[in-house]
């Protein structure tokens, strides 16, 4: 299956060219680009690793570029998304976040589970990935 | 003792006991506003041969302090300060029928914290006045002194992107249809296959409360299972607005509480529950962590005609002070009504943190929201995929856009309209972040993410050549003047 979070998931995978222009909106816009990845795609899991801290004051796509191509190095088989962040008052969150990078290997997906409630009337739900079975760095 | 106008016997105006209310303080155009006072701006149609003065002060006089005759207990008080003001009125561009009056309210005059007090000022008695042909109220600054006393929205635009993981796009939703006479099983199929298909949120529809066809607690099961199975072949997160409107706050909150123990991260109501009701339910849902989206059902009945009622744009404001996260707000390209310079004022008015004088869109005061949180607005009713360069446009990305038929029309099947709704509103983000001209090249964007999309390709062919493209009943009374 394909994992739909963030902007952009029901595209085409993102070329390069198309994730630094979206990285260059990002910084026209003044806010600070980040590159986060995963290997625990729950959509729950708020907390994806930092790669590096949040770019701040950037005026060049490169840099952002350039940190995005060494995380995918380093984690060729995790998710990677961008984000761009927006310190304003009033906002203080993501204005952007998309997925620049997924696992070479197909996403075998979720188990959803089950937990009968109030005598049987109601259901309780958990989403968890099936590659979170396995420890961290060997699920992809 | 008051001949009335030009000697006419004015009904009230000639009777012992009665004097003019510009006299009685209610006109004061000297007056100079104070930073806590809260103004209001009313479209007067007085009777004939009332002059615009006059009717201006029995406005601020019936909405205030005033009845309709002098009462010796004033001088017990001081009325001077409880009295609300007229201190302008100004002709209405194109129309001499009608003035412009500008009122103020002082800061002892409402309630902390309840609309339902300040409404039952301010618009309470005074519409059904005599001496006025017709009211409306147009427009209302609050002053931050008064906002401070209300919490608004129970999450807000941020926080509830925040929870749901959702950044830098229009959240999509659509209604599930038909409105009425499908069973709770059937009906969290819909809602299954639209979620799975690619939208965020399935919404119930006003009228859906509890029928005898398909009764909420089951309504509200079969949903919440459709939610967590999309949730399963998605990977992202969903949501069903389950309207928990009912006869009795009793059985609303019973209702809203089951929501919460099932998993929901929605409810939803409808204005005619009432601003009493509603502030209750904001209350709750800020308390529980739940997202409160507001069906403004019944509000055409007095925001539409140009000459009597409120503005909607003076309910949003109504709306964001007493709580909601989400309120419909208008399409411009849908099936209902909507100026679109007047929509873009509506919206601004339930995101920015500070509202700008701007008549061209319908804003006639400078209003500082004093950090209330930003409302997210929902566009609904007869748009559709084609549209999206122009959904885009007009209303950016903090705006939920819902597609009911444009999703449950879909020649494929539910879950393809959603995907032609999601690719479509991707592509255009896509292209607008990359610096192109939406506007002008959006009908070439959606062609091109088409040909790897098929059920994009399939909305765009079947809704070709829908438009809804009627003249607006309220329009603006201030025309943008063309720039050279």
């Amino acid at each position: 299956m394909r994992i739909h979070q963030g902007t952009f998931s029901f595209l085409p995978d993102l070329t390069d060219e198309q994730i630094e222009k979206q990285i260059r909106y990002i910084i026209q816009n003044g806010w600070a680009v980040s590159v986060e990845y995963t290997d625990d795609p729950n959509p729950y899991n708020t907390y994806w690793n930092m790669w590096g801290l949040p770019m701040f004051d950037l005026e060049d796509p490169a840099a952002a570029m350039y940190e995005f191509r060494k995380c995918r190095e380093a984690f060729p088989n995790h998710y990677i998304k961008i984000n761009g962040y927006d310190p304003s008052p009033m906002w203080q969150a993501q204005r952007v976040s998309f997925i620049a990078h997924r696992p070479t290997q197909e996403e075998p997906g979720f188990r959803l589970k089950r937990m009968l409630w109030s005598d049987g009337r109601v259901q309780k739900y958990g989403l968890e990935p099936y590659v979170t079975d396995k420890p961290s760095g060997e699920r992809y | 003792m008051a001949l009335g106008y030009a000697g006419k016997d004015t009904g009230k105006y000639a009777k012992a006991g009665v004097r003019e209310y510009r006299e009685m303080g209610y006109w004061q155009p000297d007056y100079v506003p104070k930073d806590t006072d809260t103004l209001a701006l009313f479209r007067i149609t007085p009777q004939p041969g009332v002059e615009p003065e006059e009717a201006a002060a029995a406005v601020a006089g019936e909405s205030s302090t005033a009845t309709w005759t002098v009462v010796w207990t004033d001088r017990l008080t001081t009325l001077e300060r409880y009295q609300a003001k007229a201190y302008k009125v100004e002709p209405v561009p194109g129309n001499p029928e009608q003035v412009f009056a500008y009122i103020a309210y002082d800061l002892a005059l409402f309630e902390e914290g309840s609309i339902a007090n300040m409404t039952s000022s301010i618009i309470g008695n005074v519409f059904g006045f005599k001496a006025v042909k017709a009211l409306r109220l147009e427009d209302l600054r609050v002053p931050v002194a008064y906002l401070k006393t209300f919490k608004g929205a129970p999450h807000g635009i941020p926080v509830e992107r925040d929870m749901l993981n959702k950044y830098g796009r229009p959240i999509l939703g659509a209604t599930v249809k038909p409105k009425l006479g499908l069973s709770g099983r059937n009906y969290g199929r819909v809602v299954y296959e639209a979620l799975a298909g690619g939208l965020d949120f399935t919404k119930d529809d006003e009228n859906i409360n509890s029928q005898a066809f398909m009764r909420w607690r089951d309504r509200f099961l079969y949903a919440q299972e459709a939610v967590m199975r999309a949730e399963q072949v998605s990977g992202e997160r969903k949501g069903h607005y389950m309207n928990v409107t009912a006869a009795d706050m009793e059985e609303v909150l019973r209702r809203a509480e089951f929501a919460k123990e099932i998993g929901s991260i929605i409810i939803m109501a409808d204005l005619t529950m009432g601003y009493t009701a509603l502030q209750t339910l904001s209350n709750w849902c800020r308390n529980n962590g739940m997202i409160l989206h507001l069906h403004r059902a019944s509000h055409a009945t007095f925001t539409r005609q140009k000459n009597h009622g409120i503005n909607f744009r003076v309910l949003a404001k109504w709306m964001r002070m007493l709580g909601v996260d989400h309120i419909h707000a208008g399409t411009v390209v849908g099936k209902l009504e909507g100026d679109p310079n007047l929509t873009r004022g509506y919206y601004a008015i339930l995101r920015e943190q500070y509202n700008h004088y701007d008549p061209v869109r319908g804003i006639y005061f400078d209003q500082d929201w004093g950090y209330l949180p930003a409302v997210m607005p929902v566009a609904s009713g007869g748009i559709h995929a084609g549209q999206m360069h122009l959904l885009l446009d007009l209303f950016g990305d903090d705006v939920v856009l819902q597609f009911g038929g444009g999703t449950i029309g879909h020649p494929m099947g539910i879950a393809a309209g959603a995907t032609a709704n999601r690719v479509a509103v991707e592509a255009m983000v896509m292209a607008r972040n990359e610096g192109r001209d939406i506007l002008a090249e959006g009908p070439e964007i959606l062609r091109q993410a088409a040909k790897h999309s098929p059920a994009l390709a399939a909305a765009l062919e079947v809704w070709k050549d829908i438009t809804f493209d009627f003249t607006s009943t309220d329009t603006p009374d201030f025309v943008p003047t063309p720039t050279l």
